[in-house]
Formats: structure tokens, sequence, C-alpha cells
């Protein structure tokens, strides 16, 4: 970790109650939910880091008690580093508050975690599907939805699976 | 009503949100573009709202390819799930397999031999040509410039000559491997690339000459679909439409990865910020690239083209015959594949169309416990309202073309 890195973690230590974690040379911080909002806004405003390039999800079930974790990719253009910071969040209910007002491309990014793993995002101005059909049942990132393999039709069940289909083929 | 009822009808009510106030009183007009549209690169769907003949606003739906790429990887072994990365973006599956592959260097700390590592420069140059070729063609087509298309299509097949030379498959290869390449490239590669570079900057001229001062193209590009450095910023546009805006952030230079930083290179910036520029941008990529594709030409070392880090990279099929501690690699190879110590690493390498990540994280077992691609056309494509806004439903046309989406890429 080279020392402006080190300024930003001490600082977020501080302010936000971040956990530190290094693994290859990547700086990971850790923080509660609710700061959120204020931590991205200091990495965009005090510490240069302007873009979000990457927010997604990961599903820890059923390993880890809190079952989520939103994971947000921080650039700074001006310096070229790289901040990663983490959300863990409790698989009941599981709600964010948004970070669309600090980073506007966060919109579509969460709505894709919406989609994939059902993380509510508060206050995000526009929170439907974006790649499953709006129609769609679950969340299809989450480790306890299955693969999903189609039954094979054959004419003993083929009213069966019609029956219990919403949008049969035929 | 009847059999020609529609699945599910576009509901003013859930969109209300999204339009402006004079759509919800009826005087503008909804118009849905695609999703089956012969512009729209592949399956998008646009809502437009229109006022007489101009945008007012643009709602992009997209989700018409999604395939679960990223649900299928966490099912598989790393090296069964590497297939799944050139069906992503399939303009660019070199660049898709190398970020895959970086990832799990990355992670396993594994080396790659030199020799790989200039082959895989060669041919991510020759991929960022080949996609800029069909960008080329494809959205000077929606401009009505036709032969563009034909000659642009006739250079990329030397490409994807080269790649079944080398890999057996046109378009997705597959032929980055962790550690290395799958094998090595035949003896007749190097005089395809050599005859490619020497055709190749003359047929640059004529595009040019086709295109740059074009009279009708320029009429239709100039002033087009204008995003400001700030917005990019913003809104994380990344790639050429950036760099046409003027910031030179190209993660070749900046952050470079496979030894782009031996190679003298520029990157080339316009400030028109507009359809023109993007478009004299990418060009320019592709002289530059030919200039990269020269130099590691030129010193290419001689040499192994996979790691020996046994743990990770098969051992060649020679050793078989001969070593039991090639035939038990192979077999926990190809069985269960390797495992990679538990964390998490967010690679991006440059692909033609901006940054491509991947965030890839281990549990310790054999399949990626999360893998999540973070494409350039998914980030590039939220900025549609924007650039359309206030344009004519002609130019969206354009405006589509230049931010180069795949929505192979986008969906996933």
């Amino acid at each position: 970790m080279d020392d402006e890195t080190r300024v930003v973690v001490n600082a977020f230590q501080e302010r936000f109650g971040a956990e530190l974690v290094e693994f290859r040379g990547e700086v990971t911080l850790v923080l509660p939910p609710q700061q959120i909002v204020a931590a991205a806004l200091a990495a965009r405003d005090e510490y240069g880091y302007n873009m979000l390039m990457d927010a997604t999800a990961v599903d820890y079930w059923p390993a880890q008690a809190p079952r989520f974790h939103v994971v947000y990719q921080l650039y700074g253009l001006g310096h070229n580093r790289l901040l990663r910071l983490r959300v863990p969040v409790d698989g009941n209910a599981p709600v964010v508050p948004t970070i669309v007002p600090v980073y506007p491309n966060a919109n579509w990014k969460e709505r894709e975690i919406w989609d994939m793993f059902g993380i509510r995002f508060e206050g995000h101005p526009d929170l439907r599907r974006i790649l499953m059909p709006e129609d769609w049942q679950g969340h299809p990132l989450r480790k306890d939805y299955p693969l999903g393999y189609e039954e094979p039709q054959f004419s003993f069940n083929h009213e069966q699976i019609l029956s219990t289909k919403l949008h049969p083929k035929e | 009503m009847g059999e020609f009822e529609a699945v599910h009808d576009v509901n003013i009510e859930e969109l209300k949100h999204l339009v402006s106030e004079r759509a919800l009183r009826g005087e503008t007009m909804l118009l849905n573009m695609g999703p089956q549209h012969p512009s729209t690169h592949g399956v998008l769907r646009l809502l437009l709202e229109l006022d007489g003949e101009i945008v007012v606003t643009c709602i992009p739906d997209i989700g018409f390819l999604h395939t679960g790429v990223e649900k299928n990887m966490e099912a598989k072994t790393y090296q069964k799930a590497e297939v799944m990365t050139d069906r992503l973006d399939y303009l660019n599956p070199m660049g898709n397999n190398l970020t895959y592959c970086l990832a799990i260097e990355k992670l396993a700390e594994l080396d790659v031999p030199e020799r790989a590592q200039v082959l895989r420069v060669i041919l991510l140059e020759l991929q960022r040509i080949s996609s800029h070729l069909l960008w080329l063609g494809t959205s000077a087509l929606d401009l009505a410039a036709m032969s563009v298309f034909l000659y642009g299509m006739r250079e990329r097949e030397i490409i994807l000559d080269i790649f079944e030379m080398v890999s057996g498959a046109r378009m997705m290869t597959t032929y980055i491997r962790p550690g290395g390449l799958w094998r090595d490239v035949p003896v007749e590669f190097e005089d395809a690339v050599r005859d490619f570079l020497a055709i190749m900057p003359k047929r640059v001229d004529e595009y040019e000459g086709m295109l740059t001062t074009n009279k009708l193209f320029l009429e239709r590009t100039v002033g087009i679909g204008k995003v400001c450095a700030e917005d990019c910023i913003r809104y994380g546009l990344t790639g050429p439409v950036m760099r046409a805006s003027g910031i030179a952030h190209d993660l070749r230079k900046v952050r470079p990865y496979s030894g782009y930083e031996q190679y003298d290179f520029n990157i080339p910036t316009r400030t028109g910020c507009d359809i023109n520029a993007r478009y004299l941008v990418r060009v320019q990529e592709i002289r530059e690239s030919l200039k990269i594709i020269e130099q590691a030409m030129n010193h290419l070392p001689y040499g192994p083209v996979r790691s020996n880090n046994r743990k990770y990279v098969p051992p060649p099929r020679s050793e078989l015959g001969t070593s039991m501690e090639a035939v038990i690699h192979h077999f926990k190879l190809w069985t269960e594949g390797f495992t990679l110590p538990r964390g998490a690493v967010y690679v991006a390498t440059e692909s033609p169309r901006g940054e491509l990540g991947a965030y890839l994280e281990s549990d310790g077992g054999p399949k990626p416990w999360r893998i999540h691609m973070n494409t350039p056309s998914f980030a590039n494509l939220q900025a549609m309202p924007l650039l359309t806004k206030g344009h004519f439903v002609a130019d969206v046309v354009g405006i589509i073309g230049s931010i180069d989406i795949v929505l192979g890429d986008c969906d996933r």
C-alpha cells in the first residue's frame, strides 16, 4: 500500500469504522451499510476517487452470517488508484442506501444487483429489474437459486408442465 | 386481443417517473425502437419519447440477450468457465479470455513466459483492429455509407483467418489460458501477420478517404451525440468515447498488463466529444495497434508459451508417456480442476469498447465462488438518455453506433 492510500485508509477507519483487508496489493475497506453514502461522498470529494468503475454483490449463503456483501470499485482518474468498498448486508430483507446521488452510473449497476440478488437500494430513482423479464420470480445469482434445468416434455407430462408455467412456449 | 395479444404491454404507469409530464398528458409520442431493429446492433430496445421528430428522453431496455453467464461460470471449474467468457463480447473474445486469465493469474500468483506475453499482445491488438473494423463498417452502414462495410469486412476476414490458424476457431477462440496460451502459434503465423501489417496501413487510408472528409458523413456526425469530459467521468464512460472527449485514459498506459509498458504507442484523443471525434479516435487506434503489433513481432522471443507451474497448467502431451507425475497432474487438472487461494481480486483490461473488468472471488475451491464481468457496453449504454437528448430520431441510430455496444457484452 502506498502512502496516499494509507492516508485514505486511516481516515476511513477513524470516520466510518472501516475495517481494512489487503490482498494481492488490493485495498478493501469493509464498512457498515449506513455509512456507504457518506463514505462514497468523502472518497469522491475529498480523496479524488471520481469514478465508480463497478458495483456488484456476493452471496455467502449458507456459510456466513451477514449473507450478502455489496462491493464497489472506486477509481481516481487524477491519481490512478483503485479502492474497493464492501458493505455486508443481512439476508433478511436486505437494504442498502443508494449511492446514485454520488455516482450517477450506480443506477444501472444497483438495478442489476437488485435483479440478480434481491438487495433493495433505498432511495434509488428507478429500481426495476434490468436483465431478467419484468415478471420473473426470484433472484438468479443467489446461491440458493437453482441453476435451472428445464424439465423435458413428453406426451405423458406435457399437460402438467404447461399448467405450472407462467408463459408456456406454446 | 385474440391470437395477436402482446405478452407484456408497455404500461405508462411503470415508466412515468422516466418520461416527461407532457408524455402523460399525451402531448409527446412514445415510440418503440427495437428489439428487432437492424441498427440497434443486436437486441436492444429503446423507448423514445418524441416531440415531433426530436428525442425528449430515451429509455433503454436491455436483457434480451441475458444468458446467465455469471451463474453458469460459478457452476464450472476455472478452466471450463473460461469458455463462457468468449461468449460475452463476441467481437473481443481474446480480450475477454485475457481479462479472466489475468484475474486467475493474479489470484494464483502464476507466472507467464515472455513469449506468451508478447503473443498475447499481438493477438489482442489484432482483435482490437478486427473489432474496430466491424464497428467502422456497421456504424458507417447505419449512416448510409455502404462501401466501407464491405471493405472493413474484407480486412476483418484476414484477422479471423489468423485466429483460425492459431486456435482452430474464428471467433470463440479460448486461446489464452491461465499461465500462458493453449499452445504455440504455427510457423505460418509470422508470415500471415507480416502480410497483414504490410497491406493494412494503405487500407486504413482507403477508409479515411471514403469517410473523413466526406461531406455527407460529416453532416451526420459533427456535433451529434455530444458528451463532455465531466459527464464521461460522472457516468463512468470509458474507452474511445472518453478519449473522444479529451481524456487521455487508456489502461494499457495507466495500469499496464501483459508487458504493454515495453511498447511505444500513443493514446489518440480528440476534443470534439461527438460521433465524428469517436470515429477519428478509433481509426487512429487502428494505426497505433499496427505499430504495437510491428514492435511485438520484431521482438518475439523464443521459448515456452505456458507456465511450468503444474499445479495450474496441464503438462505437455509428450510428457504423459514417460512421467507418472505428469499423468497425475493431467488427471487432477481435467477432472477436479485446480483450486485458488481464498480472496478477491479485480483486474481490468482495455477492451476495444472501454474498461473490461473481472471481479473474481475464490472460496478456496475448484470453482469460482463469484465472478463478475464489468463490461464496457453496459457502462456506456447507460448514458444513452444523455447522448440522445435533443437530437433527431435518425441520429439515434448514429449515436448507438458511435458508442459501439455489443449486446452480448451488455446483457451477459
